[in-house]
């Protein structure tokens, strides 16, 4: 049986590479599509017999609301708005990330290694993407017009981005107690938030595409605590794809990611050049 | 499972496939890719199901119900735009290939 799902997985894992290398070619972009989309179904339908019937309640649940959800925002969103699109569900899927490592950490049950160094830094780069993405989201639907900057931003952002860091290793050194961990994910929100914010309109989808491939290095950073190789694969293709889409993005706008993303960390009259 | 060396070379090399894989991508396919590379990551809803089949405390069910959702939310949303996005793209091509 053991066989029979590790073998899923491998499925699994080899029709999503091969259905984004489908997708980077017109001809075979919808064929590609689907290949990564059975995928993911054979993914779904392994770990449901991995897991056995715990939560099998909630989860149902959690499926069936969360996948009716954004199949009808999916449907319903004007063309025009689909970068807006990606960048929520995106954002979700980073946030899922971070919740993961939450799950696992909360207990205060998991023990030391490099699993637990990479989930605690899954964690931190998923809830950036899912603050970010969120804030992205807002920024494109014309909810939030200008870029926010003020002049102690680099070092407030420098300074948030530094509790971060201290507080994930305080983590990693066993001090899993829920106000470290509260503080923890909401340095790693705050992050987010203030990162994104200085940054122009134009520059969204450069930005979209690089939380994008943020959350795929996430969820293989997950996939180790978790010990599941098709996230590991599937998370890391997505992450390394994403980088190089990011890249070549950035140049065929003519613009550098380095000063898209740094936005936040240089001075309001520097920045407001680029932005 | 995945330990050590053979941990990072899984990690090497699927970090070589996701960059070999759409190296020659056409400009025209970039906004597309990336909503399909978004709905990959999808696959994070396998994580969050694992990590709500072992939630024991309602603080974890809480955490690993919002992770599922989050995470189905991805997957679904990710899936309807990116063929809405290559459905638009298909019909403006036109046949003209």
């Amino acid at each position: 049986m053991s066989f029979v799902l590790e073998t899923g997985y491998l499925v699994a894992a080899v029709l999503l590479i091969l259905g984004l290398r489908g997708m980077s070619s017109p001809r075979t972009a919808h064929r590609g599509l689907t290949w990564v989309g059975i995928g993911m179904v054979v993914a779904v339908l392994v770990t449901f017999i991995r897991t056995g019937a715990g939560n099998i309640g909630l989860m149902l649940t959690a499926l069936v609301i969360g996948g009716v959800l954004a199949a009808v925002y999916g449907r319903q969103v004007p063309m025009t708005a689909m970068p807006q699109g990606v960048a929520l569900f995106n954002g979700m899927g980073g946030g899922a990330a971070g919740a993961i490592a939450a799950v696992e950490l909360v207990g205060g049950a998991t023990v030391g290694g490099a699993p637990l160094v990479l989930g605690v830094l899954g964690a931190l780069i998923g809830t950036v993407s899912f603050a970010g993405s969120g804030v992205a989201f807002t920024k494109l639907q014309g909810w939030m017009r200008r870029p926010v900057r003020f002049p102690a931003m680099p070092m407030v952002n420098g300074a948030v981005a530094l509790v971060a860091v201290a507080l994930g290793i305080a983590v990693i050194a066993g001090a899993q107690m829920d106000p470290v961990l509260g503080a923890y994910f909401a340095a790693a929100v705050a992050l987010g938030i203030l990162v994104t914010l200085p940054i122009g309109g134009a520059d969204m989808p450069v930005v979209i595409s690089l939380y994008n491939a943020a959350t795929g290095l996430a969820v293989a950073f997950e996939g180790y605590l978790l010990n599941n190789p098709a996230m590991v694969i599937a998370g890391t293709v997505v992450g390394a794809a994403g980088t190089l889409l990011t890249l070549l993005m950035a140049r065929a706008m003519h613009r550098s990611v380095f000063q898209v993303v740094g936005a936040g960390f240089r001075a309001p009259e520097a920045a407001a050049e680029t932005g | 499972m995945i330990e050590g060396f053979v941990a990072l070379y899984i990690f090497i090399l699927a970090a070589f496939t996701g960059y070999e894989i759409i190296s020659r991508v056409p400009e025209t396919l970039h906004t597309p890719l990336m909503s399909g590379a978004n709905f990959a990551h999808g696959i994070v809803v396998v994580g969050a199901m694992v990590a709500l089949s072992h939630a024991h405390t309602p603080a974890e069910q809480a955490l690993g119900f919002v992770a599922v959702l989050l995470a189905a939310m991805n997957a679904v949303g990710g899936y309807v735009v990116t063929e809405r996005m290559l459905r638009m793209f298909k019909s403006s091509q036109g046949g003209g290939e």
